[in-house]
């Protein structure tokens, strides 16, 4: 085994040397990261990525047992359910493209997982029932709701995004839970992760009390194998947790709009965490070159570049090695138009049929661009796939590619994936009809007058950059924007998701069949026992005493030969 | 609750209602964007236009244009999947500014609080029912009634309640909650207990169709009072017009009422502040929710607000009249079922006097002509009715309703081969066909079922060919659906206590037929279409078997 060699080797490595992380550093590497941009709509949205990278391989049955960066209770999930790629989000909210662009790393509300699998897995769909409930336990979510019934295979939307070029989609599963709410039990796992929990660094900023009293919170964790160096000889896994939250100062009720990291998280940085590499914090003043919108204190000489999202952007950057706290006024902006934006909602009135509209945007003033359109729809909302209807600018868009998977009843949903090209300066229209299904009345949840969830649509879409995005993928580049591979120049990956939508399905009243139920009960007991106790009693004639008179008549009738009275 | 305790917010909002309080022409749209934006809400507008069928006298409306501004409070760490509407109908002149000055002075407030799970949408709505009716189709992207609107660009989900906010001063003695909605739904009563329990809790005084609780029930005229009420509601109901902006949310499953401020001669005063609160106390209700409002009843009268019939009282009554029919049907069926072979003997009668079901089509079929020109004719031929004649088209619309439903009487009444059998069958249709017509009507408008049972079904049973002609006439026109409707605007003026002179009656006669016709046009309103074309044939059914040959 020449992997577990080389493990060996690293871990004899002299443990005096003046680097805690010194021998360690070809092998593991762990960074943290955070981004700060006060939003144009006068929000400030803070993004947190702590990267680990390991070269090690839980491929092929290889048994990896000794982990120190890396959490052991991930690396098993990888190693016993040969899993290649795994993607998981938690969300609380929604992303407000409109208001404030696009997110580093997108996400639907509620919780959402993606996996692909080695091609050594056999049985897909049971190793991922097994992962999901295992996952469920390290999260602490109800990922184990998780079944054929809201379970995808998409065949084009969800690539995988490290190496590798395997694309069957047999061995990709996608799943999103919409109604799934996050909280303090999600996150205090997910912190766990880390190498320096919440004991310093940066997630020492991590203060649920703070994170929930937000617009937007978002956590998700990514495994994927990535290229080691730029010839991409060997791999390497690389986990990445990243948490995103947009905190709204309107509602902090600060009448002055001034930020600082106390403000925000309640917590201040004192120290990066010992065991990372690289701690920084990203301030976006793309916005404010000449500082006239909002000052940072304590300034900082550095500055660096960086093209994330089709925008070159400039940010000042703190390293952790000394204290820093910041605080900025930000005055709101311009809405800032996003390229490609998005939004779903149902239409029509009455319980037996509706339409779901799915309006894209593209304001991009000259460029076209291809979208694909993931819609997954639960089987108990009946789609009539002949009503589907693709509009641009008032003319029928024919879809170049149409992937669609019948439902079948309580076994699995329907899947519609659509290759578009939106025009440039346009509003697409998808518009489907269905019918609302009447289920069984064990089959309704709790509160059925609540509605059913209907998961988020993904747009997934090469958008034009208005500068030279970077294809060659370098350790040096900050975090945030090296998530999505990039393959060429011209344009960036960037997805959308639209909001769940919810819907009512015909219930019946459910008090009903508690009065029947009292009522046949009632019914049942009382003619139950009287019949039973007809049943059971013996009854017998009592023959009463006759009298005197008639013993002597029926004497007299015997001896005559006349039957007795 | 803290709403406004604070001495600032309330001068910013004496401020906004003295703002308001300047005559504004039209609605101010731009300043309404820039101060609900200035509050920190997502700010969209829809504009709309519409053409009605014919001018309406009583608003005088015919080409409206108009245009909704709505902002959204988007509640945090929350999907966008429902969503709560206040809304205050923005009028020409100063008839509501008072409630769009509060709605504004809610927004403000509502954005700086941490609690909302549900989007808030604060909804302006200009030519109150139209732009109601223009803003809902376009949130759910229907079109019912063929209105033009231009697509809305921002939704909050599902809505899950809507109140319509009316006042029109800054200080009210009492609120009055309005519940009938189109075609004779209500929202969930729940609603209503929740505005009730938060007027208790205030300590506002709080009214239904305008009339105070009184807490003698025992007594004659505390009974009488609450009989009042209800028959109020009743004939509000029966009207299956719109009561208030509220009325078309429900149409759309979203429980809806209507807040109306009123002030009258009282000492006791409520100051804005105070609606306030009682507002904000019923969204954080609402926003807890986690469930649509359906654990209380749909289907319910109101003596007063702390008391309701429920369906499972007032159904029986309708059960008893609608017996009545079925019970002459059935004994007409076996007087029919028994004549043939009383008539056996005679070998030529049997088949002429066995009538087929066929035989009844011929009166059917001209009733029901008759009907269907009641219903297109009015309005298709008021461009003619206006050049011949000199009225306005609205009376034209009226007058030739009137003339179309009097010139039904006056059709050739069928000639039958048999005249001993004929009426019969005829009759057993059109009383199973009034049985299963009144029956519909009452499980959608109570109301209106209940009216029309109380006058259609005497004469339903008593009329043959064999009474006196000319009496019956005179009762069976007496008790025909227009002589009803005439009957209801008297006895609604006399329940509200304004009792009208026979020549203004008149005048206003005329003018609820416009308005029943308009609100079909213009919400989708089911009344005239039931009356012209299946309560009105029905009737002429049994005109038709009075002038039996």
């Amino acid at each position: 085994f020449p992997q577990k060699t080389k493990h060996l080797t690293s871990e004899t490595c002299d443990s005096n040397s003046k680097h805690p992380i010194g021998c360690y550093e070809i092998n593991e590497d762990f960074q943290e990261e955070l981004v700060i941009r006060p939003l144009h709509s006068g929000d400030i949205y803070a993004s947190f990525q702590f990267r680990t990278v390991w070269e090690t391989d839980f491929m092929k049955g290889n048994k990896v047992s000794h982990y120190r960066l890396f959490p052991k209770s991930l690396g098993q999930v990888i190693s016993k359910f040969s899993v290649r790629e795994l993607h998981i989000s938690f969300t609380q909210g929604y992303w407000r493209t409109m208001q404030w662009g696009q997110p580093f790393i997108p996400s639907p509300p509620g919780a959402e997982l993606w996996v692909w699998f080695q091609d050594s897995v056999t049985d897909v769909d049971a190793t991922w029932k097994e992962l999901t409930n295992v996952l469920s336990g390290i999260f602490c979510a109800s990922l184990n709701f998780i079944d054929s019934t809201n379970t995808l295979q998409p065949s084009a939307s969800f690539k995988p995004l490290g190496i590798g070029n395997e694309t069957d989609h047999r061995f990709l599963r996608y799943a999103t839970l919409p109604r799934e709410i996050v909280c303090t039990e999600n996150l205090t796992p997910w912190k766990k992760l880390l190498p320096c929990g919440s004991k310093a660094g940066l997630a020492v900023l991590l203060k649920s009390e703070k994170l929930f009293h937000s617009s937007f919170h978002s956590q998700s964790v990514h495994i994927r194998p990535v290229c080691q160096d730029r010839q991409c000889k060997s791999s390497s896994w690389e986990l990445r947790q990243a948490l995103n939250v947009v905190f709204d100062l309107h509602t902090s009720g600060q009448s002055k709009r001034e930020w600082s990291l106390f403000k925000m998280f309640s917590r201040t940085l004192t120290e990066a965490c010992p065991l990372a590499s690289s701690s920084k914090i990203y301030i976006d003043v793309t916005d404010n070159p000449q500082e006239e919108q909002f000052e940072l204190s304590p300034a900082t000489p550095l500055l660096s570049q960086a093209v994330v999202l089709g925008d070159r952007r400039t940010f000042s950057v703190y390293d952790l090695t000394q204290q820093v706290t910041s605080s900025c006024l930000v005055p709101a902006g311009d809405m800032l138009r996003p390229l490609l934006h998005a939004e779903r909602y149902v239409t029509g009135y009455g319980l037996q049929t509706g339409e779901i509209h799915t309006l894209m945007y593209n304001n991009h003033p000259f460029r076209s661009f291809p979208v694909l359109l993931l819609d997954s729809v639960p089987w108990y909302l009946r789609l009539y796939i002949h009503t589907l209807k693709v509009i641009s600018k008032g003319k029928d868009n024919n879809p170049s590619y149409i992937h669609y998977q019948p439902s079948k009843d309580r076994e699995r949903p329907h899947l519609l994936e659509m290759l578009l090209q939106l025009p440039p300066h346009s509003v697409t229209e998808v518009t489907v009809q269905f019918e609302r299904a009447l289920l069984k009345w064990t089959e309704y949840t709790p509160d059925p007058n609540h509605g059913f969830y209907v998961g988020s649509s993904v747009i997934s879409s090469l958008v034009p950059s208005t500068v030279a995005m970077e294809t060659n993928i370098t350790m040096e580049q900050p975090l945030f924007s090296s998530f999505f591979p990039c393959k060429e120049e011209s344009s960036y990956f960037a997805r959308v998701y639209t909001e769940p939508l919810l819907v009512n399905l015909p219930t019946p009243d459910f008090s009903m069949p508690y009065n029947v139920i009292c009522l046949t009960c009632t019914v049942v007991a009382v003619g139950y026992g009287s019949l039973y106790n007809l049943l059971t009693r013996s009854f017998q004639v009592e023959e009463p005493n006759p009298g005197l008179a008639k013993r002597i008549a029926n004497v007299i009738r015997r001896m005559r030969g006349v039957p007795p009275l | 609750m803290g709403l406004l305790s604070d001495p600032n917010r309330r001068q910013a909002l004496i401020n906004l209602l003295t703002r308001l309080n300047a005559p504004i022409c039209g609605m101010p749209v731009d300043w309404l964007v820039k101060t609900m934006q200035a509050r920190g809400l997502e700010v969209f507008t829809q504009s709309f236009s519409r053409t009605l069928p014919f001018p309406d006298e009583n608003t005088e409306r015919y080409v409206v244009k108009g245009t909704n501004v709505y902002g959204i409070l988007r509640a945090p760490r929350a999907p966008r999947t429902e969503a709560l509407v206040l809304s205050a109908p923005c009028t020409p002149g100063d008839n509501n500014n008072q409630a769009v000055g509060l709605l504004l002075g809610l927004a403000h407030y509502f954005r700086n609080q941490v609690y909302w799970a549900k989007d808030i949408i604060f909804l302006v709505n200009e030519h109150d029912l139209i732009g109601m009716q223009a803003w809902l189709e376009g949130y759910h992207h229907t079109n019912v009634t063929g209105m033009d609107w231009s697509p809305l660009q921002g939704r909050g989900g599902s809505i899950q309640a809507a109140l319509s906010l009316e006042l029109s001063s800054d200080v009210v003695t009492s609120l009055d909650i309005v519940l009938e909605g189109l075609n004779g739904q209500l929202p969930n009563l729940d609603l209503a207990n929740l505005f009730y329990a938060f007027c208790q809790k205030i300590g506002v005084l709080c009214t239904i169709q305008g009339k105070l609780q009184r807490s003698d029930w025992d007594s004659a005229s505390g009974y009488n009072h609450a009989v009042q009420t209800m028959m109020l509601m009743v004939m509000k109901q029966a009207s299956g017009r719109p009561w208030g902006d509220h009325g078309l949310f429900l149409r759309y499953h979203i429980e809806a009422a209507t807040v109306k401020g009123v002030n009258s001669f009282r000492h006791y005063k409520t100051d804005a502040t105070t609606i306030g609160r009682l507002l904000e106390g019923m969204y954080r209700k609402l926003n807890n929710l986690l469930e649509r409002l359906h654990q209380s009843y749909f289907f319910y009268l109101l003596p007063s607000l702390s008391h309701f019939v429920s369906i499972g009282y007032y159904m029986p009554a309708f059960g008893l009249l609608a017996v009545i029919l079925l019970l002459r049907a059935l004994d007409l069926w076996v007087q029919l079922s028994a004549q043939p072979s009383r008539t056996e003997d005679g070998v030529a009668g049997t088949e002429q006097s066995n009538p087929g079901v066929l035989s009844v089509l011929t009166p059917l079929v001209i009733s029901h002509l008759t009907g269907a020109a009641l219903y297109m004719l009015p309005v298709r031929f008021q461009e003619v009715a206006v050049e011949h004649f000199p009225v306005s088209e609205t009376e034209a619309v009226v007058l030739t309703a009137i003339a179309v439903y009097t010139a039904g009487l006056a059709l050739p009444h069928n000639t039958h081969r048999y005249p001993d059998m004929g009426w019969r069958v005829l009759k057993l249709v059109a009383l199973l066909y009034l049985a299963v017509l009144l029956g519909c009507t009452a499980v959608i408008n109570f109301s209106l079922g209940f009216i029309l049972a109380l006058t259609l079904v005497p004469a339903a049973a008593y009329v043959t060919p064999h009474v006196p002609k000319a009496l019956s006439a005179f009762f069976l026109v007496a008790l025909s659906p227009a002589c009803t409707l005439l009957f209801s605007v008297f006895f609604f003026q006399e329940l509200q206590e304004m009792p009208v002179s026979f020549q203004d009656g008149w005048l206003l006669y005329l003018s609820v037929i416009a308005q029943g016709m308009l609100d079909h046009y213009l919400y989708g309103s089911l009344v005239f279409p039931l009356v012209a074309l299946l309560v009105y044939p029905c009737w002429l059914l049994f005109w038709n078997i009075l002038f039996w040959k």
